[in-house]
């Protein structure tokens, strides 16, 4: 099976803000626009205009429901990819060795030349964040846009994942989550950043920032005090008020 | 095992073309990546957001990026189509352009001569609107207008005629300065990603964002708060939050002063031919009190200070301000939380608490810029003082028959706390603000021959600018401007087939459409509409005689139609959004856009606009034509370059020709101007000065930039219409004054709902019967993802919302006894549907709904006959009749707004019962034969090699 390489200083990942994702779907299309047409083969679509559609996406935003019971029913969009985890089960897994976790920033890829498409990775993986691609049989997963953070051909400011780019509300953001200092590692640090599923002792690097309590009444805010119950008494109230207001004509 | 090497800096592409998104109408930059393909042409490889756009800054929403799948869909029309079977068969054979433009000639040339009103020609979701209403008004005839009707026209009128700007294109909130934030009855989009931005930077910063809708998704499932409101209520929850703010005292009383017609004097005599109206010198200028004197003075007199409450009695007659007319209505017990809880469904604590935080935002947490600026009286202000609340609404609000007066109301909301442009409120978009009174008025007057008389659309003032004919009647097919609606300011598009099918106002020949789906999702009662489309005379005629549609892509409507322009897709086009149209301005700037063929079309079809010029040629249209009779304009590009509006004026702003060079705003036609676009990302941008940023209405800083910049020809400062006079002006001609009477059976109608302040009324389709039998309320939302039925031909964006089931509440899933998977039969006083059911926690208790325009029609958008959206998916449009139920009075009653024409969709009601499954969802309609091929069962789409 392939070996993990010593925890590398770099951890690149995401960091997901659960408050503000809309799920509006963007990082997922942004995502398989890019990697259709870059790192490894087309993530491919199967009867994509038929009666089931099925395409391989690396990427997806799933949708829960919340029901508090003291507070209304909420809705939470919960984008998910790859989490480029520390003790990553897909890569031990792999008996060619193409999974693997790059030593020096720790993202986790599939070389596809290497790839036989057994699909254990995926087995292992307790997130479900690996997809088979049924057209070139090898298994895709989120690079973390490798092709563009370190793409000399793109602008400096381009040079994030395409779904960070893309991503309208600003619920994506990308950094190195093994540098306490970086904005992502603060952001984690203010907002108390969470794993996903830790007893399963993934160490994953991706965070998520949980959706801040909601429903709440603006607290110590008195009702407002009448001045008027009617017209008339509006109308008495006014008159003093405007003596009030400045201007030549007071 | 080492690691293997790989290509960290793969080349992205071989050239970036920046334009204009256009898969929703928002109407982003984006960089379209291209690639050389295996035959040498450029293709495109990827799409992404344009980072110097004022509308979406870099970022893209799922269908920006999904637009790849949209210009090689294999739903694309491929040339010229003339129809051989009969209409709602789907079958056609393919024309030339020629033969395609040789035959509207010569149904339209005859007809131009002898009777233009029999021509009809209505654009959908058109985003030139300023060209293709100028080649309606060209040919001659009254019936144009795009799709605002059936959209959300209430929110564009309300707003403009209350201050002279609304939300989304004409206006924004300051995301910058916000503190809270109340978003009304807004579904995923309208706009798009402005939006989510605005949203993030307020969480950013900390603001509250409260979501007042009945169904908690998308944004409001991020609010902090939720008013899970009862549809159609909005107006009682708003008219109570200003009735909590005015008990307590908690509104702007130096803006009200200054910037409303609070303080404008209105006629108290019953008696008076001028009862209820503003008091006017003999200029016609509404007076106030000035304070200074304590006598009347012109509202816009220099220096003047005017008093809201000062009231004057004059040759016998007392006026009273307009804000006592307030204090007596909103203070009124009807609008007391308590009285209007079990209706909105918002218990009265909320009510009173959102109240409480409105005020506590307003004025204990009130923001000063240290900006100076001069208003249009001349008095100097050192600083701006902002009220930091700031709010969105749309067609949740909008798309009900009550939704002008909601609409207005909310505005009254906004402008009572003193939160429309002032900093952390609501700020317009230049070329707004622009009152009502700076707009055309409306014209119908045909000749035959000749061009209309003016714009066909506009903002009426009283009953003297009505669209009638002679004998008064309506002079539009849509009835737009008549009595029934009379401030339809963009028209009625939803009546258009059914009043042609009626004959009511009258038959007609010709029926053009361009990119609206009216034989499908973009109609009221969708199989009576195929049946009107479809239906025959005693001789075996088409009752609708001839139907020309253009659309780029197999839509529904394709099939009825008798000869389709095929159109270009939006990668493949000149088009542009102009300061003339509907703009994409931000509050800081004005701006406008272009969008250019990034690559050629691999079909027989031509953007619909170069087509238009090319067929106002051929008929000889004025404008189109040089003195030489040949075709002024080779195509569109050449029109947008070229057209001149009024002097110095054109469809783009930037790089006109100044005497000096180039110069932006007003100038010369450029001939390179195109060009300048491209090189600068497809848009142009010009930055407001900063003393002229807020307060624009009222800021001789802002209107001196407005002229120079051209949006009008000289400064027209305005005060905030909180009493819309031109409302009264109508409701008087009801109660029998003046020349132009309404007819008999709209009297009490108008009296009742045109009421120059704000209140509200049930839902005109509301009955104590329907509301016992039908007691839950259905809704449509668009997803985030789609827009309206173009994201179903979309191989990527189908995989996100390829199914639509009802969700139904706990309350009515748990009474019904349904389970996952079940189905339920849908009811509505006008017809029943079969659907899916799907379980909803976060839903107002008494509303159903489901997403938009999922549902597809057989053979329509190259899906197989099998696709989930033609087998699972669809419309509530089934259930929603475009004419309110019969009343015994031989009339046909619009189920529109009765102030607007807006389409009331959201005024359904229904009625649930689980019912065993079908083998699909019904109504079921048999396969139209699709024009176009069948797409491919797979795709691994990848340009480079």
């Amino acid at each position: 099976m392939t070996s993990l390489p010593p925890p590398s200083a770099v951890k690149l990942g995401l960091v997901i803000d659960l408050d503000t994702c809309v799920g509006c779907h963007a990082c997922v299309i942004a995502c398989k626009g890019w990697n259709t047409e870059n790192y490894g083969a087309p993530l491919s679509d199967q009867n994509p205009y038929g009666a089931d559609p099925s395409g391989t996406f690396l990427n997806r935003v799933h949708s829960y429901e919340i029901t508090p019971g003291d507070s209304p029913p909420q809705l939470v969009h919960f984008p998910k990819s790859c989490l480029h985890c520390e003790d990553a089960p897909c890569v031990t897994v792999c008996p060619t060795g193409a999974s693997y976790k790059r030593a020096e920033d720790g993202i986790v890829l599939v070389n596809e030349d290497a790839c036989i498409g057994c699909g254990l990775c995926a087995w292992a993986c307790p997130y479900g964040a690996r997809e088979m691609d049924a057209a070139a049989g090898v298994m895709k997963k989120c690079t973390l846009c490798v092709d563009r953070i370190y793409n000399d051909n793109l602008p400096e400011e381009d040079r994030e994942p395409a779904c960070v780019r893309t991503c309208p509300a600003g619920a994506r953001h990308f950094g190195d989550l093994g540098d306490a200092d970086s904005a992502v590692s603060r952001l984690v640090a203010e907002r108390g950043g969470f794993d996903l599923m830790p007893e399963q002792g993934t160490k994953p690097v991706n965070k998520y920032l949980p959706p801040r309590p909601k429903d709440r009444p603006a607290p110590d805010l008195a009702p407002l005090a009448p001045v008027a119950t009617e017209a008339k008494g509006f109308l008495g109230w006014l008159d003093r008020a405007l003596s009030t207001l400045p201007g030549e004509g007071r | 095992m080492t690691q293997p090497l790989i290509d960290l800096s793969p080349k992205v592409s071989d050239e970036v073309r920046k334009t204009t998104c256009y898969m929703c109408a928002c109407r982003c930059g984006i960089n379209v990546h291209l690639k050389d393909g295996p035959d040498g042409k450029r293709q495109v490889a990827y799409i992404e957001g344009n980072r110097d756009h004022p509308v979406n800054k870099g970022v893209l929403c799922a269908k920006g990026s999904a637009g790849i799948m949209q210009v090689n869909a294999p739903s694309r029309l491929r040339a010229p189509l003339r129809r051989t079977g009969p209409r709602g068969s789907g079958q056609f054979e393919e024309i030339t352009w020629d033969e395609a433009l040789a035959t509207a000639v010569s149904w339209l040339k005859p007809l131009r001569e002898t009777a233009p009103e029999k021509f009809a020609f209505f654009t959908g979701r058109d985003q030139s609107q300023s060209f293709t209403s100028l080649w309606a008004q060209a040919y001659g005839t009254p019936n144009y207008a795009a799709h605002g009707g059936f959209c959300s026209v209430n929110m564009a009128a309300a707003g403009i005629y209350t201050m002279g700007g609304a939300f989304w294109e004409f206006g924004q909130p300051d995301w910058d300065h916000a503190k809270l934030f109340l978003i009304f009855g807004v579904a995923e989009d309208h706009d798009s990603n402005p939006i989510k931005m605005g949203i993030g930077k307020l969480k950013e910063r900390g603001a509250k964002v409260v979501g007042i809708n009945p169904i908690r998704t998308g944004y409001n499932a991020v609010a902090d708060d939720w008013y899970g409101i009862t549809p159609g209520t909005d107006g009682l929850l708003i008219l109570s939050l200003v009735h909590c703010l005015m008990q307590a005292g908690k509104i702007d009383l130096d803006y009200l002063a200054r910037f409303t017609n609070a303080p404008c004097l209105v006629n108290e005599d019953p008696a008076s031919p001028q009862h209820l109206l503003l008091l006017r010198d003999e200029e016609g200028r509404p007076l106030v009190i000035d304070r200074r004197t304590g006598k009347p003075a012109p509202w816009d007199g220099e220096g003047v200070e005017p008093d809201l409450s000062a009231t004057y009695r004059h040759a016998g007659v007392t006026h009273r301000p307009v804000l006592h007319h307030m204090s007596e209505r909103y203070l009124s017990p009807a609008f007391a939380p308590e009285a209007v809880s079990d209706q909105t469904g918002i218990p009265a604590a909320r009510v009173r608490q959102l109240a409480a935080e409105i005020a506590h935002v307003a004025f204990d947490q009130a923001i000063t810029l240290d900006r100076a600026w001069t208003d249009f009286r001349g008095v100097r202000h050192q600083k701006m003082t902002g009220r930091p609340v700031s709010v969105h609404a749309m067609r949740g609000i909008s798309a009900h028959s009550n939704g002008f007066q909601t609409a207005r109301a909310l505005h009254l909301l906004q402008i009572l706390i003193g939160a429309v442009e002032t900093p952390g409120g609501m700020r317009f978009k230049p070329p707004y603000p622009k009152p009502a009174t700076a707009h055309p008025k409306p014209h119908s007057k045909v000749t035959p021959g000749q061009p209309l008389d003016g714009p066909h659309l506009g903002y009426v003032q009283g009953p003297e600018d009505l669209c009638l004919t002679d004998d008064g009647q309506p002079a539009r097919i849509d009835k737009a401007f008549s009595w029934e609606n009379p401030m339809s300011a963009h028209g009625l598009m939803h009546m258009v087939i059914a009043n042609a099918h009626a004959g009511d106002p009258y038959l007609i020949d010709t029926l053009f459409l361009y990119m609206a789906n009216m034989s499908w999702n973009s109609s009221m009662n969708t199989a009576g509409t195929m049946r009107m489309l479809t239906e025959t005379d005693e001789n075996g005629d088409y009752v609708i005689p001839r139907i020309i549609y253009s659309d780029a892509y197999s839509s529904e409507m394709v099939a009825y139609a008798d000869l389709i322009l095929p159109d270009a897709t939006y990668l493949e086009r000149h088009d542009c959004i102009s300061l003339l149209d509907r703009p994409i301005c931000e509050a800081d700037a004005a701006a406008d856009a272009i969008r250019w063929p990034v690559i050629e079309p691999d079909r027989d079809v031509r953007g619909f606009q170069s087509v238009l010029c090319d067929l106002g040629a051929r008929l000889g249209l004025p404008g189109f034509v040089n003195p030489d009779g040949s075709a002024k304009y080779a195509d569109y590009a050449d029109y947008i370059t070229n057209h001149i509006r009024r002097p110095g004026i054109g469809p783009l702003a930037g790089w006109r020709m100044g005497e000096g060079g180039l110069q932006h705003g007003r100038g010369a036609p450029n001939g390179a101007q195109l060009d300048s676009y491209i090189a600068n990302g497809g848009f142009w941008m010009e930055h407001v000065p900063e003393e002229a940023a807020y307060y624009k209405p009222w800021s001789r800083g802002y209107q001196d930039w407005a002229v120079r910049m051209g949006f009008y020809d000289s400064p027209q400062p305005y005060i905030f219409q909180l009493y819309v006079e031109p409302m009264r002006r109508f409701q008087l001609a009801a109660e029998g004054e003046g020349p132009r009477q309404p007819p008999e059976h709209l009297r009490a109608r108008i009296i009742a709902t045109m009421d120059p302040l704000p209140f509200w009324y049930a839902p005109l389709s509301d009955s104590d019967e329907t509301a016992r039998d039908y007691p839950l309320h259905a809704l449509t939302q668009r997803p985030m993802a789609m827009y309206h039925s173009w994201g179903t031909q979309n191989a990527w964006l189908r995989q996100i919302h390829g199914v639509n089931p009802l969700y139904v509440p706990t309350k009515i899933w748990q009474e019904h006894g349904f389970a996952p998977g079940d189905w339920a039969r849908l009811t509505s006083p006008h017809g029943e549907i079969t659907v899916p059911v799907e379980h909803m926690a976060a839903l107002n208790d008494h509303t159903v709904w489901t997403w938009n325009a999922i549902g597809k029609r057989k053979g329509a958008w190259a899906l197989s006959p099998d696709a989930p959206e033609a087998t699972k998916g669809f419309l509530l449009n089934h259930l929603i009749p475009e004419l309110l139920p019969e009343r015994d009075d031989g009339l046909r009653w619009s189920n529109s707004d009765p102030v607007t024409g807006q389409a009331a969709w959201f005024d359904l009601r229904v009625r649930i019962e689980k019912c065993p499954a079908p083998a699909e969802a019904q109504p079921a309609f048999p396969p139209i034969a699709s024009p176009v091929e069948p797409g491919p069962s797979t795709l691994t789409w990848k340009v480079g090699q």
